[in-house]
């Protein structure tokens, strides 16, 4: 059995990888929508935030819910703000294809 | 279950990646960040199966509360002000970090292995730094602190001994599990956000952005690591390369090196280049709008060189008119975009594109310098040290070899300015002095809106 910890180094080594060429084929002009997706994207950390908030020995309210609800709300900023400005950016680029 | 489950989040993050890949064209953009939207979806649906007993009305509460935010913000936020809106989502993504960390220290039903400490340890104290920077450079983008850079002797000094510090308690908590090490880690990785940043300029923020948004990204990975969960890991390196390329693209366009950036000071060693340049009084010729317009109709090809002085001024949309009726007269018109034309990457582009310039029109610097031998005009307009010969010429110049729009290589450049006054980097333009160079003054809109009316005439 691997390690859980070399296993997950893997998916990142690897996804560095994927993420660097990825986006060196981004084009300029739309350099700052990426920069907004990717600020979308990194709302992912609500998955993290989730797991946070689960009833633990019975008790609902507890140190760590209560945190982990602060984090999904300030991820759900991110992700609905993230892609909802993206969309508002990339709409303008579109509008101008005559 | 278990395995549903990571089938799911693996289709979440080949969605996530589509999202960027997306980007590569204007055309596919927009599917792609459909991709990005179904993909998040996913990703927390599948949380829902792998949770065990979740507080479902907790969660949902502050999901609905952060869409109502985040939409009202998304829906209002100016252009102009989109550097300010990335840089406190960047800090979000921080904060979170942090309290995702701290409340899987204090999570009573969870017994952390040694490797899981490391990783909560990393994860926390790049979300600190992400966090208390990114509210600095906020502040330093929307005017609230001085943009200017602050700095002290012992500074560097300074954060070794809290980096050093971090450390220690880092290793505290890791031998002890003391809780009270682990927040004191926090706490001094807050204050190292606070003293990495206060150094640099305002006219470095566009690489503190980029390399904001990779940190972003990897306090995102480090959370993941200690949850194992791979879409975690998965976007936060996507997220966390991309902000280290657009930082290295920046810091190229700029012609600075990351580590001069992080240590701050750019205006103190410009100034003492510009005083060593100045050489007397120069001439320099001026005119009214109505020539500029005038040499600009009876031209083939005219090549305009926005900078943020146009967007500060709000001329993107009286320019855009003003090169219509150009066109309509059978002149080329088309736009080039310096790297660092803007407050972030592709910024310019943004703000040409709200004034619905047609993208196609708008060329990136490899794609324009070499036609600017046969351009009849460039109108350069807010802009100024991405036009300086300087970079290309003079050695002992501080922007020496960094790359620039060749302006000065066509037959005639029209520089719009509000005066004389030097550049961001504190410079002389020799472009200015030149003989086919004509100096119209005024404000960006003042001066295009002159301009549309000297074309109808």
């Amino acid at each position: 059995m691997v390690d859980p910890f070399i296993a997950s180094l893997t998916v990142f080594v690897l996804a560095v990888f994927v993420g660097y060429h990825v986006v060196w084929n981004v084009t300029p002009a739309l350099h700052t929508p990426l920069m907004a997706v990717t600020n979308a994207i990194s709302g992912i950390i609500i998955v993290g935030a989730m797991l946070q908030v689960v009833d633990i020995n019975g008790s609902e309210i507890t140190l760590t819910s209560v945190l982990g609800t602060i984090g999904i709300f300030l991820a759900s900023i991110n992700i609905f703000g993230g892609f909802m400005v993206t969309q508002r950016m990339l709409d303008m680029f579109k509008k101008k294809k005559k | 279950m278990a395995n549903i489950s990571a089938v799911l989040y693996l289709v979440a993050a080949v969605l996530f990646i589509l999202a960027l890949k997306g980007l590569s064209s204007p055309v596919t953009a927009l599917r792609g960040n459909k991709f990005g939207i179904i993909g998040m979806v996913i990703a927390v649906l599948t949380t829902f199966i792998i949770m065990d007993k979740p507080v479902l009305g907790l969660i949902a509460g502050a999901i609905v509360a952060g869409a109502v935010i985040g939409g009202w913000k998304a829906k209002t936020v100016e252009m102009t002000g989109m550097p300010e809106l990335v840089a406190a989502m960047h800090s979000l993504v921080g904060l979170s970090a942090v309290l995702i960390a701290v409340a899987a220290i204090f999570h009573t039903g969870v017994e952390h292995t040694p490797v899981q400490k490391v990783e909560l340890f990393i994860g926390a104290f790049i979300g600190a730094i992400t966090f208390t920077a990114s509210v600095i450079a906020y502040g330093k983008l929307s005017g609230r602190f001085g943009s200017k850079a602050v700095s002290f002797n012992g500074q560097h000094l300074l954060n070794l001994v809290l980096a050093l510090a971090m450390l220690g308690f880092g290793i505290a908590y890791f031998l002890t599990d003391s809780h009270a090490a682990f927040l004191a880690m926090v706490a001094i990785a807050l204050v190292l956000g606070v003293t990495l940043i206060i150094p640099i300029g305002g006219a470095d923020m566009p690489v503190v952005v980029s390399m904001l948004n990779s940190y972003s990204g990897w306090a995102a990975a480090g959370i993941g690591f200690t949850l194992n969960n791979p879409v975690l890991i998965i976007a936060g390196a996507c997220v966390g390369s991309s902000g280290a390329i657009l930082s290295y693209i920046m810091c190229k366009a700029m012609n600075r090196s990351i580590v001069s950036v992080l240590l701050g000071g750019f205006g103190a060693e410009a100034a003492a280049g510009g005083a060593a340049g100045d050489s007397g009084p120069k001439n320099y010729k001026s005119g009214s709008a109505e020539d500029a317009a005038f040499l600009m109709s009876n031209a083939d090809s005219v090549v305009i060189v926005p900078g943020y002085g146009l967007a500060v001024s709000r001329a993107q949309h009286a320019l855009q008119e003003f090169a219509e009726l150009l066109h309509e007269k059978g002149v080329t018109v088309r736009y080039a975009i310096h790297p660092v034309a803007g407050r972030m990457p592709g910024h310019m582009n943004v703000l040409l594109a709200e004034a619905e310039v047609p993208y196609e029109q708008v060329l990136e610097m490899e794609e324009i310098n070499s036609d600017f031998n046969n351009t009849d005009v460039v109108l350069v307009i807010g802009a100024n040290d991405v036009v300086n010969p300087a970079a290309q010429k003079d050695k002992s110049s501080p922007i020496y070899g960094m790359p620039i729009l060749e302006a000065h290589k066509a037959r005639t450049v029209i520089v719009v300015k509000r005066s004389m006054s030097v550049g961001y980097a504190g410079l002389d333009n020799e472009l200015f002095y030149m003989d086919k160079t004509m100096m119209v003054f005024g404000d960006a809109k003042k001066v295009v809106e002159d301009l549309v009316k000297g074309v109808v005439h």
